[in-house]
């Protein structure tokens, strides 16, 4: 099965890299899902959680990560996923991300409040 | 003991004990180097991923953005320039200062104004010293600098060039800094971010191997102009991190250096008053020497005479 190069990267490290079948992303006018042979394409990402169903050496499964604000670059069969703060699924502290809510909701905090909802769905896999 | 053997004695306890914090920050400096790399080599994916977006709509629409298009008669252009927080670092400071005041005058002789913004105390200090009008300054994470520090250096920046030059808006914007070339060399840098030399950006494309190669034609999510107006304040605030990471493990370099020719050079005082201080050591042994028997021949002299 055909499949494409992903690079997830964030503004100080490299988060994530493998091969994939299928990258499903939220860009601002709604989600899109990227497979291989997809037209060359340059989106701008709106914070949400980000599927990545991989294949290949990386092992069939599913990597769920949060990204907040970047963008998604496709071409030549490489996909870039760019963002200023990206966390793996399983990097998230839920706890954290529960009382970083808590805070955000008394604090009337839009920004902060998405930022930690988004956290949260990537971990319970709740689009 | 003898008053010299004494003061030679001091000094050399306390060219040791300068000797051993020398020894000690150069240790620091030379593991914050490697930290300070690291981090340079961690942000480098996201820098020349974002680089080659930007290319991509560069030269794949036709789009006109404020941030990409040379203003015809240029007026105005904001310098941002990085220094440390902290001296002990040789001419690192010196360095970098003396080359924004290098590019200053270029572009005053071109006919700009040159507003200053200015990030570290050292550069902070210099124009207070000299009464200069600063924009904005940032002191107190040069030693680590993350990259919301960078946001927020870029964002009053990108304000500034968005806005009208007649209302006090810039049309260029460059930064200078010390690019780290390796562990002895570092050189003090300027560089044009804005507006957007494409030769620079496509640099990367221009190599031989890929002479030949055509960019794709991208589709653009939502459009060219949305996606362009996202994409360049990101690559300034990425260049900027880029820029503030290089100079401090520049920095760092520099310290390690600085505080290696510190200790060297407190080694070679403390071999130097040592042989003073043997010197004296000697010089008051054989008057001593000489003083007793002076004393005895006198004495002998004394005793012979009274027989």
């Amino acid at each position: 099965m055909a499949e494409l190069h992903v690079e997830l990267v964030a503004a100080d490290r490299q988060v994530w890299s493998g091969e994939a079948s299928l990258v499903v992303a939220r860009t601002s006018s709604g989600d899109i899902g990227v497979m291989p042979g997809h037209q060359p394409l340059l989106g701008v990402l709106q914070s949400g959680p980000v599927t990545i169903r991989t294949t290949g050496e990386s092992g069939d499964g599913t990597v769920v990560a949060a990204v907040h604000g970047g963008f998604i670059s496709f071409a030549d069969n490489k996909l870039s996923l760019l963002a200023e703060i990206a966390e793996l699924s399983d990097e998230i502290d839920v706890q954290r991300a529960e009382r970083a809510l808590e805070r955000a909701k008394s604090d009337a905090d839009a920004a902060a409040e998405r930022r930690a909802d988004v956290r949260l769905r990537a971990v319970t896999g709740v689009h | 003991m003898g008053a010299t053997l004494r003061v030679y004695k001091r000094r050399i306890r306390s060219v040791t004990a300068t000797k051993k914090i020398t020894k000690a920050m150069e240790m620091i400096a030379a593991s914050r180097v490697v930290k300070a790399q690291r981090q340079v080599a961690a942000s480098t994916p996201y820098a020349s991923e974002l680089t080659r977006a930007v290319t991509a709509v560069a030269t794949g629409s036709n789009t006109q953005h404020p941030l990409t298009t040379e203003a015809e008669r240029p007026t105005r252009a904001a310098l941002l320039l990085i220094t440390s927080d902290r001296g002990l670092a040789g001419g690192y400071s010196s360095n970098v200062i003396k080359a924004a005041e290098l590019l200053t005058e270029r572009l005053r002789a071109e006919g700009k104004e040159v507003d200053a913004y200015i990030v570290g105390r050292k550069g902070v200090s210099y124009y207070a010293f000299r009464e200069r009008a600063v924009q904005e300054s940032w002191t107190g994470f040069t030693d680590s600098p993350t990259y919301a520090d960078a946001k927020a250096i870029a964002a009053p920046l990108i304000a500034a060039v968005q806005k009208d030059t007649a209302e006090g808006g810039v049309d260029e914007l460059h930064i200078v800094f010390t690019e780290f070339v390796s562990m002895m060399t570092q050189t003090a840098l300027d560089d044009r971010l804005l507006p957007l030399s494409l030769g620079t950006a496509a640099g990367e494309q221009d190599e031989p191997a890929k002479g030949g190669e055509i960019l794709p034609l991208f589709e653009f999510e939502p459009s060219a102009e949305d996606v362009l107006d996202a994409l360049l304040p990101r690559y300034v605030e990425s260049r900027i991190y880029n820029a503030l990471l290089q100079a401090a493990a520049s920095k760092h370099a520099a310290t390690r250096r600085a505080m290696k020719s510190a200790t060297d050079n407190a080694e070679e005082l403390i071999k130097s008053l040592s042989r003073l201080a043997n010197a004296a050591r000697q010089a008051e042994i054989t008057q001593e020497i000489s003083e007793i028997v002076g004393g005895a021949s006198a004495l002998a002299d004394a005793t012979a005479g009274s027989d």
